[in-house]
């Protein structure tokens, strides 16, 4: 997805890795940004992964000197650099509330969710080695975010959570469009 | 509390592994489709991150001026490596020498995301490159030819470059090694299983990588180009043959309006298939950087002859 006209075409749409300031540079320059906004405030199915959740959030600390664009939906505070750099980043074990087996999980220099609002559902935390325990996945009606990388890790149980999300999403939108 | 495992280091309270192989690959993978800017101050880094550069290049001298001055090249002094690290909230990458693990150590002890082992520095190891699986920090390295990038990705480098032909500002050697690559790893795809035992030898490749490769279609690790790229359509044209991102040297601060080359750098990189996008950003950006033609270049002048 390059261009606004494209999003016409989707069911959802999937904001991956990356840097997060790039992204909205990118975004800016091209026009997307209000597009992008329309489609998170319409309802529609969006998930954002590590920068992908960055830009979903209401609010960001840690950014860029001169800020950077929020396309915003998501009602919480996200650290951008919440785990520091390369060095720290890491791979662990995930207990998701409702799932039998722990999601094994890739951060690479992640965020971290401070603040949740709420209408947001926590759906995974993890504690630093001093006991302090952010929010990694949330997700709150048509918005999921993680702040690791399902695409790294490879557990598809995510990719079929948002799936489903779409699902529902499309059902809604047929609904709509009916009598 | 750490503790050193095979593959990165394991935290006993939390369980959290650092310094893993997928962990180090990971982070090339969220540059893919960037532009890395090779920056020598924080206020070069500042322009760089603004016009939407996913990695900077921490520096002392660009290549350019590398190539110039001549003498001894060696690892930046820290003090510019924290200064810029300071100034941006993207990645910061550094270069070591070739061989040369105590700058790497350095260069991890200062909490740098990326280390480029890197043949635009004098090497310091005439044999040998560093093992690196022994940090933390993952490493670039450079190649010119399939059995290269290999030799490095066994050696733990978790992205690989072309080396093309650094402070050139002339594209055709970043050319010649990425065609070389991507036309190997073509041919080895059409290989039998026997074949490939033939071929790992005669580029003196371990054959599970050569496997590795040949299976996936392309190499096992995220490939940019780098190497002489001066203009939007240099990096579009080293998108199109195939490459995962781009790095740019000297090509950018020896320009005569580097913010904007920078940016149509990066635009050119997004929408490297779109002739109008890319007609649209290369309009009016000033003097590219004058450049060097490679036949008045020596052999001994070449960078990319260094690395094993």
């Amino acid at each position: 997805m390059r261009r606004a006209d494209q999003l016409g075409k989707l069911d959802g749409l999937i904001i991956p890795g990356g840097e997060s300031t790039t992204m909205g540079l990118v975004a800016e320059r091209w026009g997307l940004v209000n597009p992008l906004r329309r489609w998170v405030s319409q309802g529609r199915p969006v998930w954002g992964t590590c920068a992908g959740l960055i830009l979903l959030a209401d609010r960001a600390t840690g950014q860029k000197r001169d800020g950077q664009p929020l396309l915003g939906g998501l009602n919480v505070s996200v650290d951008r650099n919440f785990f520091g750099s390369q060095r720290d980043s890491f791979e662990a074990e995930l207990e998701v509330a409702g799932w039998d087996a722990p999601s094994p999980a890739v951060f690479i220099r992640a965020p971290a969710v401070i603040e949740t609002g709420p209408d947001v559902e926590v759906l995974a935390e993890w504690t630093d080695p001093d006991g302090n325990a952010v929010q990694v996945a949330v997700r709150q009606s048509h918005i999921l975010g993680t702040a690791f990388h399902p695409e790294l890790s490879g557990d598809l149980r995510w990719h079929r959570l948002f799936l489903n999300m779409v699902e529902a999403g499309a059902a809604t939108q047929v609904n709509r469009s009916g009598p | 509390m750490e503790t050193m495992e095979k593959n990165g280091y394991i935290n006993s309270s939390n369980g959290a592994r650092t310094g893993t192989y997928t962990v180090k690959a990971g982070l090339a993978q969220m540059l893919k489709g960037g532009v890395i800017m090779d920056v020598v101050t924080p206020e070069q880094a500042r322009i760089a991150e603004e016009a939407g550069a996913c990695a900077v290049m921490a520096l002392e001298r660009v290549p350019a001026d590398i190539r110039k001055e001549g003498g001894v090249s060696r690892m930046s002094d820290p003090q510019v490596i924290r200064a810029i690290k300071e100034a941006v909230t993207i990645p910061v990458m550094a270069k070591a020498r070739i061989g040369h693990f105590v700058e790497a150590q350095i260069l991890e002890a200062l909490g740098i995301d990326y280390i480029d082992e890197s043949e635009v520095l004098t090497p310091a190891d005439e044999n040998n490159h560093i093992d690196k699986h022994n940090f933390t920090v993952p490493f670039v390295c450079g190649c010119r030819n399939l059995g290269e990038a290999l030799r490095r990705i066994a050696e733990g480098a978790a992205m690989i470059r072309t080396k093309g032909e650094a402070g050139t500002g002339n594209v055709v050697e970043a050319v010649r090694h990425a065609r070389s690559v991507l036309g190997e790893v073509r041919r080895i795809s059409t290989m039998s299983a026997d074949e490939r035992y033939a071929y790992a030898r005669d580029i003196q490749a371990p054959v599970e990588l050569v496997n590795e490769t040949a299976t996936l279609g392309r190499l096992p690790v995220v490939n940019f180009a780098a190497g002489g790229v001066a203009t939007p359509a240099d990096a579009a044209l080293m998108m199109q043959l195939g490459l995962d991102g781009v790095f740019v040297g000297s090509g950018i601060f020896k320009s005569g309006a580097p913010a904007k080359r920078a940016h149509a750098i990066v635009q050119a990189v997004t929408h490297f298939n779109d002739a109008e996008v890319l007609a649209e950003v290369s309009e009016d950006l000033g003097e590219p950087m004058v450049g060097i033609n490679l036949d008045t270049l020596s052999e001994p002048e070449k960078m990319a002859h260094r690395g094993w």
